[in-house]
């Protein structure tokens, strides 16, 4: 069966493409109209095409919500450049809506004047009525100010694969691909590695294989002899470092850099989850890294899923939980248990929209001052947090790092923006992966105490069942300092609160000077944690190539801070905290520093877009040279 | 445990050097036991490190984890590894431990809060995917640390102090509950029937699955008394039915009681021996029926009704959860070898940028 060219103009059309450094395009239709594939597809093509990219699913938090209503519209943005980016982009330059409500929900985001392809098969009676539209957005205008390219799919597409042999339902399940060869076209993507996906994908099954391919191929043959798509557009490939690379999502990032860590520990990798969005993703993943020696349990609810870790790690394991703001909640108290007995484990926050449910599939940074403070009794745990899709590798792997050097619960915050992101990722050498030393006992049990220190970490011993002579209880009573055994006496509670504050607290004895972008002293620094990274390094971009000079720091240690980050702080005029949340990092700061810093905070279930942060460096900026205190905390409330 | 290759368990250490030398004494922790006076857990401790010494299993290889409660302190005074957990989550942490450690014998000891209230949802997964423990629940019908509240085991109607007029819900049947979850071992015993608890916690401890004992424990301070119509010495006889597998549900000293099978109502009834019934017109206790009916049925006889059971309800064999996974752990191993950093790291679609800047799919 070969491609059939619909509706072809009689003289196929040579055009030029256009160059351009940075294309942001956003497709949204149905949650069944394959758009979280296609998505996908298109990041491929285009990391192969050797562009730096960047995507962000958006999804609703229904599975299928009713076709072509509101709720139901699920999107994809894409972002792929010539330069090293890490956002998906502000404002999309094309639009790609399947639906009339696809169109309603993205077209205000659409730049004015950028493309917009709809799929005028979907523009009837009653789809307009449920996305809410008294008359066709189409004819009466309100489209004007896009390039609008109106495009039978469904109809082309059935045209196509006529003589597939397939029924009318499964011909249009196939016709997100159609779409992506108009897509392929436009951007000039190679088709290679989709083509590569279909026959695997399609494997047991030739015709669904045959019709796929064939509407991809259609979709980018209509394409190119259309009139319609004679403006398309060439990114050309980013300077990467020479290395091998793949895309990478980060929840699968932060997933092989907790089994790297077990590898390099040499001790087995024991994960227990509850499925909980948006954290779902990292059980999935790690139940197919058997071969690995990892064992994964999904637990009957969050409290036996952090339970089960902590007796895995009594056992012996490298043991993680993972869950979402909700779950932290209710493994609050188990954490505690974990701090008390002083056992390895990391716990991971995929953060998400709250509070109370919330937004399930939205990201926010708001846990921050649960993971803090949400224990009872005097309860700091170590805070560390992802910036990148690949720094999830890097974070996950040095929280269980921290956790078996220093026999302490660790919690490792990330956001539903990081975990469904993808970017290209350059492998790590694995030879360059820091050792992972754990504090399991060698060797003679005389004289052996269950909360003996390290003098210098203050990291009591790992005595595991099956050691002979090590025999111990442990518990969640308070212990006598040495022995661990249970007592009530108030100057040994009072030491061993100081002790396990003062464990965590040295963890900042050996991390590295922060790393400064940009000068280190001026008018004004940016303090960043987790997913903001990408959005604050563009904004920042933008100011410097304005002649502004402005700072930036990324945290990634949030408990403890950097030793140096105080002085760091002093020494600029103004401190500008950016964050998905009412201020909690600037919060800490403050209470932390004693001093002021002048928050930029939402809470939309979105991230920060470049332009925003890029307009209050510019009002820190004013304000720092005006020192008017007063100033920076009126516009905190704004 | 360093040294060993990621993934694979430790291997069971050899019991014969601890398990046949050591006596009940040296399964005692040098601990004060802080329990009060009477209370019937000095008895249940007795007897599970009595029994500690024989079950062929190194002291190093066994783990007690509680939860809380006053049972829940058990772990301090055992020495061997312990741990004290949590309200309730005892069966969770003792879920990781023993998945991690399959050569470890896991006992965890909770209450009748501890085990049906607040860690009611541990305990029932625990048993639907048979991990290989052993889980001991004191059951004194109150809440004892916590000075005497309602628990859900209490008697409805029940006054306590936070029942002043009398509790208004219905008690779990606790055996009942643990045979709809399917526990491949489920059994009952009593803190003074030394022999019988003995006997049954060496039958709990060679059973490869969850084994869940109820033990009826006195708590001599908020609920003396609560099982002495059944247990006390001169009805015990009389209100017991002390389950034997193979043997027919025969009880009472004179005259001879039994269970039988209405042949009209399909339901259980006490009947007298003699008088034209004998022996074998009895149901005869079969605890290794794939089904828990039988079991289950025999779960809701209680004195005053019916002779209360004493005994093995149900002792089956499955799969643990624990050797499941590990069995998929070494199927991964055989079809996916050589699993190291770097075939790790190189999962899925791949591509290089040379030095010259190229793009190359791999």
């Amino acid at each position: 069966m070969s491609p059939q060219i619909v509706e072809a103009p009689k003289v196929p059309q040579k055009h030029q493409a256009q160059k351009t450094d940075r294309v942001v395009v956003r497709l949204a239709g149905d949650s069944g109209d394959g758009i979280q594939l296609s998505g996908s597809q298109l990041s491929t093509s285009s990391a192969i095409a050797g562009n730096d990219l960047s995507t962000l699913p958006d999804f609703p938090a229904e599975i299928r919500a009713p076709a072509g209503t509101l709720p139901g519209v699920s999107g994809f943005q894409i972002s792929f450049s010539n330069y090293d980016i890490h956002t998906p982009g502000d404002q999309p330059d094309a639009l790609i809506a399947f639906n009339p409500a696809a169109l309603k929900v993205n077209i205000d985001e659409l730049k004015l004047g950028g493309l917009l392809i709809v799929n005028t098969d979907a523009f009837n009676a009653k789809n307009l009525q449920k996305a809410g539209y008294a008359r066709n957005p189409l004819e009466d205008g309100s489209v004007d100010a896009y390039r609008v390219i109106q495009v039978p799919i469904t109809d082309l597409n059935r045209k196509a694969l006529a003589t597939s042999g397939l029924g009318t339902r499964a011909i249009d399940r196939s016709k997100n691909f159609f779409t992506l060869g108009i897509l392929y076209h436009i951007y000039n993507r190679p088709d290679d590695a989709t083509l590569r996906w279909i026959d695997k994908q399609f494997a047991k099954d030739e015709q669904l294989r045959l019709a796929n391919l064939t509407a991809l191929k259609a979709g980018r043959a209509y394409a190119e002899a259309s009139e319609l798509f004679q403006s398309t557009y060439e990114v050309e490939p980013a300077p990467f470092p020479p290395g091998d690379y793949r895309s990478m999502m980060g929840n699968s990032a932060l997933c092989l850099g907790l089994v790297a860590a077990s590898i390099k520990a040499n001790i087995p990798l024991f994960y227990a989850g509850y499925p909980i969005t948006p954290a779902s993703p990292i059980l999935h993943e790690l139940a197919r890294y058997r071969e690995y020696g990892v064992v994964t349990l999904q637990a009957e609810d969050e409290i036996a899923a952090v339970s089960a870790a902590l007796g895995a790690a009594f056992g012996g394991a490298l043991s993680v939980t993972g869950t979402s703001g909700p779950g932290i909640a209710l493994k609050t108290e188990a954490m505690g248990l974990g701090l008390m007995t002083e056992l390895p484990m990391v716990v991971i926050d995929v953060q998400r929209g709250g509070p109370s449910t919330g937004l399930p599939t939205k990201p926010e940074q708001a846990d921050l001052l649960q993971v803090m403070f949400g224990r009872h009794g005097e309860s700091p745990l170590p805070v560390i947090s992802c910036s990148t899709t690949g720094d999830c590798f890097e974070t996950a792997f040095e929280a269980c790092r921290i956790a078996l050097k220093y026999m302490v619960p660790v919690i490792l915050m990330t956001d539903g923006y990081l975990a469904n992101a993808s970017e290209p990722w350059k492998l790590p050498s694995v030879a360059d992966l820091p050792d992972v030393t754990t504090r399991l006992v060698t060797g003679n049990s005389a004289g052996f105490q269950p909360y003996q220190r390290d003098p210098k970490t203050l990291a009591r011993l790992w005595a595991v069942p099956g050691m002979a002579g090590f025999e111990h209880r442990i518990g969640g009573l308070e212990k006598e300092d040495v022995t661990g055994n249970v007592s009530y006496d108030p100057l040994n509670h009072e030491k061993m609160v100081r002790l396990r504050a003062e464990k965590v607290e040295r963890i900042a004895d050996e991390l590295p000077p922060t790393a400064i972008d940009g000068d280190p002293s001026g008018d004004l620094l940016v303090i960043g944690w987790g997913s903001t990274r990408g959005a604050i390094m563009g904004a920042i971009r933008r100011k410097r190539e304005e002649g502004k000079k402005v700072s930036w720091i990324h945290l990634r240690y949030i408990n403890p801070f950097p030793r140096d980050l105080g002085d760091i702080m002093k020494r600029f005029k103004s401190v500008l905290v950016p964050e998905l949340n009412m201020g909690q990092l600037a919060l800490l700061l403050r209470a932390k520093y004693v001093r002021n810093v002048v928050s930029l905070n939402k809470v939309q279930g979105r991230p920060f877009k470049a332009s925003e942060i890029a307009e209050k460096i510019d009002e820190a900026l004013k304000m720092g040279k005006s020192v008017n205190v007063n100033e920076s905390v009126r516009s905190q409330r704004g | 445990m360093a040294d060993q290759a990621v993934g694979t368990p430790k291997p069971p250490s050899t019991p014969a050097a601890g398990g046949t030398t050591l006596t009940a004494k040296d399964f005692l922790s040098d601990q004060e036991v802080r329990w009060c006076p009477g209370c019937g857990d000095y008895a249940i401790l007795s007897a599970v490190t009595s029994i500690f010494p024989k079950i062929g299993v190194a002291r190093e290889n066994i783990v007690v984890v509680s939860g809380i409660g006053c049972s829940s302190r058990f772990p301090y005074y055992t020495n061997t590894f312990g741990f004290h957990g949590i309200h309730g989550r005892a069966p969770a942490i003792a879920t990781g431990l023993k998945t991690m450690r399959r050569e470890l014998s896991v006992w965890v000891v909770t209450g009748d809060g501890d085990g049906l209230s607040i860690g009611g949802n541990h305990l029932i997964h625990t048993m639907r995917r048979n991990v290989d423990l052993k889980i001991l629940l004191f059951n004194n019908k109150i809440y004892g640390l916590t000075k005497g509240q309602a628990s859900p085991t209490s008697e409805m109607g029940k006054r306590t102090a936070s029942s002043p007029m009398g509790t208004y819900e219905r008690p779990f049947n606790t055996l009942s509950l643990a045979l709809g979850a399917e526990a491949t071992f489920v059994a009952r015993s009593v803190d003074v029937y030394r022999a019988h608890l003995q006997e049954t916690l060496m039958r709990a401890a060679a059973h490869r699955g969850t084994a869940f004992i109820e033990i009826y424990q006195n708590c001599n301070i908020f609920n003396d008394g609560a099982f002495d119509d059944v247990i006390e010495p001169t009805v015990r006889d009389d209100r017991n039915l002390l389950l034997r597998h193979g043997q027919p549900l025969v009880y009472g000293k004179e005259p001879r009681k039994g269970i039988r099978r209405n042949p009209e109502t399909g339901m259980l009834e006490v009947v007298e021996l003699g008088n034209g019934i004998a022996e074998k017109d009895l149901v005869v206790h079969d605890e290794r029926r794939p089904d828990p009916d039988l079991a289950f049925e025999l779960s809701r006889l209680c004195w005053p009704l019916f002779p209360t059971p004493i005994g093995v309800f149900r002792s089956v064999q499955a799969p643990t959860s624990e050797d499941l996974v590990w069995k998929q752990v070494e199927d991964a191993k055989v079809a996916k070898p050589n699993a190291g950093l770097d075939s790790l790291l190189r999962r899925g679609d791949l591509w290089r940028v040379t030095e010259d800047g190229k793009v190359e799919q791999l």
